[in-house]
């Protein structure tokens, strides 16, 4: 491969696993190869941290703890996103907070959401066996899907059926019997201190099991029968082919390509089943354990071929296009403003609209998603001051001596924002607007600059710019 | 009239945080009440503007009482839903997708702008202003304008120099046109981006045939309103404005933020409707004020915690000025968990609103049939 097919599939494996990189260490990744960079991403070193949250405290002590509103909490998530030196650990808690999809819009408790999403930062790549017991003895979980009220005498089967249908097998491969027997194993799973609480009171709530709410009674589950309890239910659940499918088809269309909705997965068969069946296959061998299975989807050849084939999601929007800049490297009072403009192209976090979490894919793409995406990238990738815009404006005054064609500007551009592909229509468009004002001089002047900032901007208003 | 033959339109004004509805329509007569309010939570009696014998508006809305007495505004009592959760978020969500028992994703605002605009072809036939798309308004396939302020809306806006952006718009509406052709999703891609494009363009040019007397204020609720109002004059076929104002949870010091939001909503609204009236463009609307929940009856000392039960208003010349249903009842054993008991389920006033003004098939809409307040005198109706 030539050094230009390396970047290119560094950008795009960047793009996936984390959430971009800029020029300077895409060169450094491809130095180091595209497997070594693999086995970074999916198994990081304690040497490479996270973002440093103790120093965003220490300046923003109120993003510590989320109040009744999501913006603490999802400024705080921003910071980790944007700073982090471990991108697919942020990448993999994203794709929890998306599959077991829990809203502060009901849970009205954010410290729980804080919580719950540092529980997936901590646990996101381990055993897929452990994050289901862990989410299920999640507050925050167990508020919104109602299993506090799962009582021996009165099961209420919210969080029983949820499991099924949307945490590990998806509808068609259990019964109606199964859900309300899996709810009552889980009776007694519950949160302490008791509700009811009061408005505006936000209790510290812990996990709790209490015996007396605990159904022991024998349960006929998906063809078993014992008297069993949640993590029994798990077990039988893992033993389901339709569970490692379900979820790795989760994991496809978060990072290959996108999917039909999950709602229509019984129905609609996976685009490439072949990859679905691979995966699958890893992910039962090693007993659910996440890094062989996210190892084998970025090492294999459907990942690399899938270039530009899914729809960016707001955060990806967002938090790739503030990595590229190098804004908000520190702790900064606008974090609070910026940690809403997902939620304005329609995916704010800690609040994903339902248990079934986002729609995604072109579901992403509403008039009004459309004009914040292209602004906020716009405004960003415009601002010739931040330092990351700074350094692609030093790489196109390198590039090609004392003047650059209106094409040699639009390809410079083109590349170093991605590289990104764009059509021969949407490249001759691009070039068409460098030629309104000729050649560029690179003198200093700042007429570089600006006509620089503007072709960025230009770019990211482009349709190939909305995918990643 | 020559406004008849224009099309209905529907405001609504959302008021987030959950509104103290005993404070803003006070049953002065109501003993339990001056039990349950102590100090500044309360409105004393001589200070209310009554409307009759039982009720009153605080006195910090008086261009509402003035718009009640011209017979323009219907006042629903009670209105909300059972097992209200008391939660501002989930609330919010109920009233904007109307499913209270699980957490729905199709707004009902949407779900009626589908149904004015089927094929889609007005991007500006739903408006929101404000900087995020309430869940309302929000349906996949359903275009909806979302203008955070309208004096700076458009694409691009970060490109200072405008015959640059100009050109560059050019080039925009061209690649967008060209993705067309090239498979499904970047057909809709295109589609979409030409839609924010012209919707934008749509907004943009009524700034400039606007003109009025009325001075608004310069708070938000005004500038919002006065955006409403520019859109609406211009005459570009928005069905439905939606916009909203924060900041009425009011667990402390309850008494100085009530009086300054209802001093301001109500001189807000009471501007648009004196603007819209000398653009002889009034005929044909109505605005609808709602909030997620009213507030405990019994105060805290300082403001009164999340509750239940609380009212809504329609304003309007097509509206039926009166109230409607019966204020709930205050007795301490009548309330649930301190609260009021709404006795109007909120999907029967959308349902009036989509059916008797809008003329569309309510059910589908709200998920239902509900009792309906008929507060609004169908356009095409005599008056």
């Amino acid at each position: 491969m030539s050094r230009s097919d390396d970047i290119a599939l560094m950008a795009h494996l960047m793009r996936r696993a984390g959430f971009g990189a800029d020029r300077d260490e895409l060169e450094r990744l491809a130095d180091q190869g595209y497997e070594a960079t693999v086995e970074q991403l999916v198994d990081p070193p304690d040497s490479i941290p996270r973002a440093d949250e103790e120093e965003l405290l220490r300046y923003m002590p109120s993003l510590e703890t989320g109040g009744p509103v999501t913006d603490p909490g999802a400024a705080n998530w921003l910071y980790q996103l944007v700073n982090t030196g471990r991108p697919l650990e942020e990448k993999m808690t994203l794709f929890w907070h998306h599959v077991f999809a829990t809203g502060n819009s009901k849970v009205d408790n954010d410290n729980h959401l804080i919580t719950q999403v540092a529980m997936f930062r901590d646990h996101g790549m381990g055993n897929y066996r452990d994050l289901l017991i862990r989410i299920a003895q999640s507050p925050a979980m167990i508020y919104w899907l109602d299993n506090q009220e799962n009582h021996k005498r009165a099961p209420n089967e919210n969080w029983g059926r949820e499991l099924l249908e949307l945490f590990s097998l998806g509808v068609g491969h259990y019964t109606e019997t199964d859900v309300f027997e899996c709810a009552r194993a889980f009776t007694g799973w519950t949160i302490a201190p008791k509700i009811p609480r009061q408005p505006n009171h936000r209790f510290s709530w812990s996990y709790e099991f209490r015996p007396e709410e605990h159904d022991y009674g024998e349960k006929t589950f998906l063809g078993h029968t014992g008297p069993f309890d949640g993590e029994d239910i798990i077990d039988i659940i893992l033993e389901q082919p339709a569970c490692p499918r379900f979820i790795v088809r989760h994991l496809y269309n978060f990072f290959v390509a996108d999917e039909a909705q999950v709602p229509a997965w019984s129905i609609t068969p996976p685009g490439d089943p072949a990859a679905i069946e691979l995966l699958a296959q890893t992910f039962v061998e090693s007993g659910f354990e996440l890094k062989p299975v996210l190892r084998a989807l970025f090492l294999s050849d459907f990942f690399k071929q899938a270039r530009f084939a899914r729809v960016k999601s707001p955060v990806e929007v967002v938090v790739g296009t503030l990595r590229l800049t190098g804004d908000l490297s520190q702790p900064d009072p606008s974090l609070p403003a910026v940690g809403q403009q997902s939620a304005y192209m329609g995916q704010s976090l800690h609040n994903p609209p339902s248990v079934e979490g986002w729609q995604t894919g072109r579901d992403w793409i509403y008039s009004g998603s459309v004009v914040n995406r292209i602004n906020f990238v716009a405004q960003q990738v415009g601002n010739t001051e931040l330092p990351g815009v700074r350094r692609i404006v030093e790489r196109v005054a390198a590039s090609n001596g004392s003047a650059l064609t209106p094409e040699a500007l639009v390809d410079q551009c083109v590349d170093l924002i991605g590289p990104l592909a764009v059509s021969d229509d949407t490249r001759a468009e691009l070039v068409a607007h460098a030629a309104g004002e000729g050649p560029v001089a690179v003198n200093g002047d700042g007429a570089l600059s600006r006509r620089v900032g503007e072709m960025l901007a230009l770019i990211a208003a482009t349709p190939e710019y909305q995918f990643g | 009239m020559t406004s008849e033959a224009k099309p209905p339109v529907l405001v609504v004004l959302q008021l987030s945080g959950g509104n103290d509805y005993m404070n803003s329509v006070v049953p002065y007569a109501d003993g339990h009440y001056y039990d349950s309010r102590k100090g500044t939570l309360r409105v004393d009696a001589e200070d209310v503007l009554k409307i009759d014998d039982a009720v009153g508006l605080h006195p910090k809305m008086g261009p509402l009482k003035e718009i009640y007495d011209q017979g323009d505004m219907a006042i629903v009592h009670g209105v909300g839903y059972p097992n209200s959760p008391r939660s501002h978020f989930r609330s919010m969500d109920i009233w904007h997708t109307c499913e209270p028992d699980t957490v729905g994703t199709e707004g009902w605002v949407a779900r009626a702008i589908r149904d004015l605009d089927p094929e889609g072809e007005n991007p500006v036939t739903g408006v929101n202003i404000g900087l995020s798309l309430p869940r309302a308004m929000v349906l996949p396939g359903v275009s909806v304008a979302s203008v955070a302020d309208l004096s700076t809306y458009g694409l691009l806006t970060s490109v200072e120099q405008e015959t640059q952006r100009t050109q560059m718009l050019q080039r925009f509406s061209t690649m967008y046109s060209r993705a067309i052709g090239t498979g499904p999703v970047n057909a809709y891609l295109g589609q979409t981006g030409l839609d924010a494009l012209s919707g934008a363009d749509i907004l943009k040019g009524t700034l400039g045939g606007y003109e009025s007397e009325v001075e608004y204020g310069t708070d938000p609720i005004a500038k919002s309103l006065r955006d409403v109002a520019t859109i609406h004059t211009a005459d570009v076929g928005t069905r439905v404005f939606y916009t909203s104002l924060a900041g009425f949870d009011t667990h402390a010091a309850q008494q100085p933020t009530f009086e300054g939001l209802w001093t301001n909503v109500s001189r807000a609204v009471s501007d648009f409707w004196d603007d819209l009236r000398v653009h002889d463009a009034d005929e044909n609307v109505i605005m609808f004020i709602f909030t997620e929940f009213g507030r405990r009856v019994r105060d805290n000392g300082s403001g009164t915690d999340h509750g239940a039960g609380g009212g809504c208003f329609a304003i309007g010349p097509r509206v039926r000025g009166g109230q409607y249903g019966v204020y709930p009842d205050t007795r301490p054993e009548a309330l649930d968990q301190g609260d009021l008991v709404p006795n109007q389920d909120f999907r029967g006033v959308y349902s009036t609103i989509l059916e008797d003004w809008l003329a569309l098939d309510p059910v589908p809409i709200v998920n239902g049939q509900f009792e309906q307040p008929r507060f609004v005198e169908p356009v095409g109706s005599a008056a």
